[in-house]
């Protein structure tokens, strides 16, 4: 951690700090453990995977500096990219749903990248849909797809899951968020080899009416890099839920988180709750800053304050 | 009975409904029940006689793949939540 000096930014990805939890904890026997992953440079743990994805690329010869990049993100991914392409020299293009938060959208401007918009009621799969369709439109692109690619869950078995093994000697519950699945993929993979008995849990989005109008169900999305198979518990949070916890995390620790933790953290707390004793660890994907701007911090009705918007 | 959480996607499959009531022992019991009174909905939820991949069913907030799948038991006044699988990741 003693890192007076570092070549650049991308160098200081990752090794970030991992935090009790005393306060939160449901009883003195169960430990909780945070990691904070928006300790990274530009504030989530995302940082890991764009620079993990453009690493790969670049050693296999796909991708040499003005390749035009191309992916599809509601933000944080999308800000990771736009600064390992700004430092190696790429063009970046993002396609995210109308509905994402403005702050994510000024900085990636601010970043230099390009924003295409995806209809804001497809959610996340019209963004995903529209980049697809765009790169197969255009062969110049370059789009390193966090959904399928391999170097996403890497990182997180290199990074994430190893740095968190170093750190304890016992581990019986990991949470995190389910996006993707790179994190509870590759971490989850790396601490089960250290801890065989370990509980690998996904804590994921009920997502609002209105960010669900697909055509049919036949339109659901399942990431390629994601085997359901791995994980040992999923659950699902509301949008109350996930802002109770993320309360919680910032009255009770001090810890200003985005959205996902908040769901992360209720998990966990409900997971925690059913141990006599042990040691629970949770990934907090990113920090609370970029949803400044939305109405939930106040709202009364969290339901309504966020039925329009994908979060996560 | 349990209830069963309906997403947009299938509403016009069920009268326009949010939420029924549906009857069974297991989670693939009450969602038989469903599909014989709203027969479309068999093309939607099943695939090759199995739970197709872009559907996720919960039951008390817990997806049924990571419990005992269709076989999973299901309480009197459970709630059961039906969504299409969304792609997430910031």
């Amino acid at each position: 951690m003693t890192r007076a000096l570092a070549p650049s930014l991308l160098d200081v990805i990752g090794s970030t700090p991992l935090v009790e939890l005393p306060r939160l904890s449901p009883k003195p026997s169960v430990r909780l453990y945070a990691k904070l992953e928006g300790q990274n440079p530009t504030g989530s743990i995302k940082d890991r995977v764009a620079k993990a994805m453009i690493d790969a690329a670049e050693s296999s010869g796909e991708l040499a500096p003005g390749r035009p990049l191309l992916e599809p993100t509601s933000g944080n991914t999308g800000i990771s990219l736009a600064l390992v392409a700004k430092l190696r020299g790429y063009p970046l293009t993002c396609v995210m749903p109308a509905n994402v938060t403005e702050e994510r959208r000024r900085m990636l401007r601010l970043y230099g990248a390009e924003i295409v918009d995806s209809p804001a009621e497809e959610g996340s799969n019209g963004a995903v849909r529209l980049a697809l369709e765009l790169a197969e439109g255009d062969p110049a692109f370059f789009m390193p797809f966090q959904y399928a690619n391999e170097a996403n869950p890497r990182a997180h078995y290199e990074g994430t899951g190893a740095e968190i093994a170093a750190a304890l000697d016992r581990i019986d519950v990991f949470v995190a968020g389910l996006g993707t699945g790179g994190t509870l993929m590759g971490a989850g993979a790396r601490l089960r080899e250290s801890f065989p008995q370990l509980v690998v849990a996904a804590a994921e989005p009920l997502p609002g009416d209105e960010v669900m109008g697909l055509r049919s169900l036949a339109d659901g999305y399942v990431p390629p890099i994601l085997d359901v198979s791995k994980l040992d518990r999923k659950l699902l949070v509301t949008n109350e839920e996930s802002i109770a916890g993320l309360r919680l995390l910032l009255e009770r620790e001090g810890i200003f988180a985005g959205v996902s933790s908040g769901a992360v953290i209720h998990a966990a707390l409900r997971l925690a709750d059913e141990l006599n004793e042990g040691v629970v660890v949770c990934v907090l994907a990113d920090g609370g800053w970029k949803y400044l701007s939305a109405e939930f911090w106040e709202a009364t009705d969290i339901g309504a304050a966020m039925e329009r918007s994908v979060w996560w | 009975m349990a209830a069963v959480r309906i997403p947009p996607t299938l509403r016009a499959d069920v009268g326009g409904l949010r939420e029924l009531e549906a009857r069974g022992e297991t989670v693939g019991a009450v969602i038989d029940d469903l599909v014989e009174r709203y027969p479309p909905l068999a093309g939607q939820l099943y695939s090759e006689g199995e739970l197709a991949s872009f559907v996720n069913v919960y039951l008390g907030g817990e997806d049924i793949r990571t419990l005992d799948g269709l076989d999973t038991p299901v309480d009197d006044g459970e709630t059961v939540i039906l969504l299409p699988a969304m792609a997430g990741g910031v």
